[in-house]
C-alpha cells in the first residue's frame, strides 16, 4: 500500500493506547510520514501535555492556537474545558458561558452528563474534520483505559439522555466514529505482557462498544534483529572483563528479543490486524531526527501492507 | 538501610504517584513486601484493574476488602483493589440519616455518574479507603497506588471536590426554603438553570436538583471526613514516593508531580525510577583491527545499550533537582517482566 493511500484511508486517525507505550511518538510519526508524502497533517493533542511539541524539537507547550511544527505539520490542543466554552459560545451562550463556569454550575452539569466533556472534544474534532484544510487529522487520544470511555462517550449519552442539543452533538460524533471512511483508530502497544493484554482488551472493547474501525496496530520499541553470536568471543583476544560485558549485553538482548517475539505472536494470534513494527531507538529523548527515522521505518512497513478498500 | 527502604520500615502511609506505564503498581507492591519482610503488617491498595498484581501475589482476585497474601515473611502482607462505587456507596450509607435517604442518593442518576469513576471520584475514593484502613489500626503500613490522572495530583483535591459540589451556590439556593431575599436571587438562578436546560436538556437539571435535595443534611459529615483525609496526608508519618521511568515525557511528568507535592507543602520523600537500561562494563571496548564481523556486532549491541543508559541518565538530571534531598532508587530493566513474588523480590533488592 502506498503511503498517501494509507494516510487518507480515513480523514481522522485516532491514536490510542495505554500510558507509556509511545502514543505521542506514533501520532508524530504518522504526521511526519504523511508530510513526507506531500500531504498536509493536523495533529490534535487532547491532554495538554508537552510531548508532541518536544517530538519536533519545540520547547513550548502547545495551546489552542495552531502551530506549525514542521513543513506540512500543524498541531494544536483541544481540551475539554476549551471545547465546552466554545460549544456554549456556538450555541449563542457567549455571555452566560463565563458566568456558568465561574459559578461552578458547569462542574455540576458535566458531572451530571456522562462523558459530556469527551463528546465535546470529539465534536470539536468532527468540526475540524469538516472545516480544516488538512488532508489528515491525527488525534493523540487520552491514555487507555480512558480510550474506551473516551470513544464510547457518545453512545453512552445517547443511551442516557433523549433530547436537547447535546444529544444531536452526540449523534453526529457517533456517526463519525462508525464511518470507517471518516474515522479509524490506530492502537499502539509495546511487545510486553501487560501492554499486549491491554491492547487486546481495548481492541475488543472498541469494536463492541463503539463500533469503530480499527486500523493497523503499531508495536513500538521492537529490537531491530541483530545476529548475535557469543561464540565469536572465543579467542577474540579480548580481556575477560570486556568479553563478559559483551556476553552479558548479548544475552540480555537475545532474551528480550525472544520475549518480544513471543508477545508479537500472541498479539497476532489474538488480533487479526496488520502490525506495523517500529524499531527500538537507543535514546530516551525522541526528537525531530528520531521521528524522521521512525517515519521512514513506518513507510517501509506500510509499503508491505496489502491495499484495502474501505 | 537505604532511605527508600527506611520509608517501608518506619512510615505508616506511603502514597505512590506517577504517570501511567511507569511501574507504579509494581513499586507499591515491592514496598509492601519489604515492610512485611521487616516484620510489619502491611497492606497494598491498588487501583490497577489488570489482574497483574493479584497474579503476582498469588491471589485469584482482589476485592474491595483486604485479603492476606501468604509468603515467607515475618510480618503480614495484605492487598486490596479499590472498587470506587462500593466505597462511595458505603460512605453514603454511613452519613445518611436513614436508609431511605441513602437509597434516594444511590439511585440518583447524577450520583451514579459521579460515583462511577468519573470526575476524579476514583482519586477521592482511594483517599477515603486509605483513611478507612488507617483508622482500623489493623496495619502498620498502608501503601497506596494512585490513579494515573490527567491532572497529576487530583487526589490531593479529591476529598474537597464533593464538598465543593455540595456547596455549589446555585443549587443550594434552589433547594433552600424561600425567603423574600432568596426568592429574588432564585429568579436569577432559575434563569441560569433554564439556560443550562436549553443546552443539555431539562432531565439533567432535574437530576441535579434531586441530587442536592437528597444530600441535604449530610454535607457536614462529608466535610469532616475530607478534613480528616487532608490531615492524614499532611501527617509526618505519611510519605510520598514519585515513580517514573527514564523516558523524557515520564520524567517531565515526575518533575511536575514533585513540584506540586512541594507546593502543597507535602514534599517528596522518595523517587523510584523503573526500567533503567543496564550497562555492561565501563568505558570503550576496543576490538582488535582484525575482529570478525560477529565480534563487531556484539560490540555494536553493547554500545547501543551504553548510549541508551547515558541518555537516560542525562534525562534524569531535572528530576534529581526537583527531588531535592529525597532518596532515589534506580531499578534496572529486568530480564523478565515482573509477574510473581520472586520478581517483586528482584525489584525490592534495588530499593
Amino acid at each position: 500500500m502506498d503511503t498517501a493511500g494509507f494516510c487518507t484511508q480515513a480523514r481522522v486517525l485516532i491514536v490510542a493506547g495505554k500510558g507509556g507505550v509511545g502514543k505521542t511518538t506514533v501520532a508524530a510519526t504518522i504526521a511526519q510520514m504523511a508530510a513526507t508524502a506531500g500531504l498536509r497533517a493536523l495533529v490534535v493533542e487532547i491532554e495538554g501535555k508537552s510531548g508532541l511539541g518536544a517530538a519536533f524539537g519545540e520547547t513550548e507547550k502547545l495551546n489552542y492556537d495552531e502551530r506549525e511544527l514542521a513543513p506540512n505539520i500543524r498541531a494544536r490542543t483541544v481540551t475539554p474545558d476549551f471545547a465546552l466554552v466554545e460549544y456554549l459560545e456556538d450555541h449563542g451562550l457567549r455571555r452566560v458561558s463565563k458566568r456558568l463556569s465561574k459559578s461552578g454550575a458547569l462542574d455540576v452539569v458535566s458531572s451530571a452528563i456522562p462523558g459530556i466533556k469527551d463528546i465535546l472534544v470529539l465534536g470539536k474534532v468532527k468540526a475540524l474534520a469538516r472545516e480544516d484544510p488538512a488532508d489528515l487529522i491525527v488525534v493523540d487520544a487520552p491514555a487507555a483505559g480512558h480510550a474506551i470511555t473516551f470513544l464510547a462517550s457518545a453512545r453512552g449519552l445517547l443511551d442516557a439522555v433523549r433530547v436537547g442539543p447535546i444529544v444531536e452533538q452526540a449523534r453526529d460524533v457517533d456517526e463519525m466514529l462508525r464511518d470507517a471512511a471518516r474515522c479509524q483508530v490506530v492502537l499502539v502497544t509495546l511487545p510486553e505482557e501487560t501492554p499486549v493484554n491491554e491492547a487486546i482488551e481495548t481492541a475488543f472493547g472498541l469494536e463492541d462498544r463503539v463500533g469503530i474501525q480499527l486500523g493497523p496496530l503499531v508495536v513500538n520499541g521492537v529490537y531491530p534483529p541483530l545476529d548475535l553470536d557469543v561464540g565469536a568471543l572465543d579467542d577474540a583476544g579480548l580481556s575477560a572483563r570486556d568479553a563478559d560485558a559483551l556476553r552479558a549485553a548479548a544475552e540480555f538482548r537475545l532474551h528480550r528479543q525472544e520475549l518480544q517475539a513471543a508477545q508479537l505472536k500472541r498479539l497476532a494470534d489474538r488480533l487479526p490486524l496488520p502490525q506495523i513494527v517500529l524499531p527500538q531507538l537507543f535514546t530516551s529523548a525522541i526528537g525531530a531526527a528520531e521521528i524522521k527515522q521512525l517515519a521512514e521505518a513506518m513507510e517501509r512497513r506500510v509499503a508491505e501492507l496489502p491495499t484495502v478498500s474501505v | 538501610m537505604s532511605a527508600i527502604r527506611e520509608l517501608a520500615a518506619r512510615r505508616s502511609v506511603v502514597v505512590c504517584c506517577g504517570s501511567g506505564g511507569v511501574g507504579k503498581t509494581t513499586s507499591a507492591a515491592a514496598l509492601a513486601v519489604e515492610a512485611a519482610a521487616l516484620g510489619r503488617r502491611a497492606c497494598v491498595v491498588t487501583i490497577d484493574p489488570a489482574r497483574r498484581l493479584a497474579d503476582a501475589l498469588g491471589l485469584g482476585e482482589l476485592t474491595n476488602e483486604p485479603r492476606q497474601v501468604e509468603g515467607a515473611w515475618s510480618g503480614e502482607l495484605w492487598a486490596l483493589m479499590l472498587d470506587t462505587k462500593t466505597t462511595f456507596d458505603a460512605l453514603v450509607v454511613k452519613y445518611a440519616s436513614d436508609p431511605a435517604q441513602a437509597e434516594r442518593i444511590i439511585s440518583n442518576r447524577l450520583y451514579r455518574n459521579v460515583s462511577g469513576a468519573l470526575s476524579g471520584t476514583q482519586e477521592y475514593m482511594a483517599m477515603e479507603k486509605l483513611h478507612e484502613l488507617h483508622t482500623t489500626g489493623r496495619f502498620d503500613l498502608i501503601v497506596i497506588d494512585t490513579p494515573p490522572t490527567r491532572n497529576a495530583l487530583d487526589f490531593l483535591d479529591a476529598p474537597r471536590r464533593l464538598t465543593k459540589l455540595l456547596d455549589n451556590r446555585i443549587f443550594r439556593l434552589l433547594i433552600m426554603p424561600t425567603s423574600s431575599y432568596l426568592r429574588a436571587v432564585s429568579a436569577a438562578t432559575q434563569r441560569v438553570l433554564r439556560t443550562i436546560a436549553r443546552v443539555v436538556g431539562a432531565e439533567v437539571v432535574d437530576d441535579a436538583v434531586a441530587f442536592f435535595e437528597a444530600f441535604e443534611g449530610m454535607e457536614q459529615g462529608f466535610r469532616e471526613r475530607a478534613q480528616a483525609v487532608t490531615a492524614l496526608l499532611a501527617d509526618d508519618a505519611t510519605a510520598f514516593v514519585v515513580v517514573a521511568s527514564p523516558r523524557r515525557d515520564a520524567t517531565a511528568e515526575a518533575v511536575f508531580f514533585a513540584d506540586k507535592l512541594v507546593e502543597a507543602g507535602l514534599g517528596v520523600d522518595g523517587v523510584i525510577i523503573n526500567r533503567m537500561q543496564p550497562t555492561y562494563g565501563d568505558g570503550d571496548i576496543t576490538v582488535p583491527a582484525n575482529a570478525t564481523s560477529a565480534l563487531r556486532t556484539l560490540v555494536e549491541n553493547r554500545n547501543a545499550f551504553d548510549a541508551l543508559a547515558q541518555s537516560e541518565h542525562a534525562q534524569l538530571n531535572g528530576l534529581r533537582g526537583a527531588a531535592g534531598d529525597a532518596a532515589i532508587a534506580y531499578v534496572p530493566m529486568l530480564l523478565d517482566d515482573v509477574h510473581d513474588l520472586s520478581g517483586l523480590d528482584l525489584v525490592r533488592a534495588h530499593l
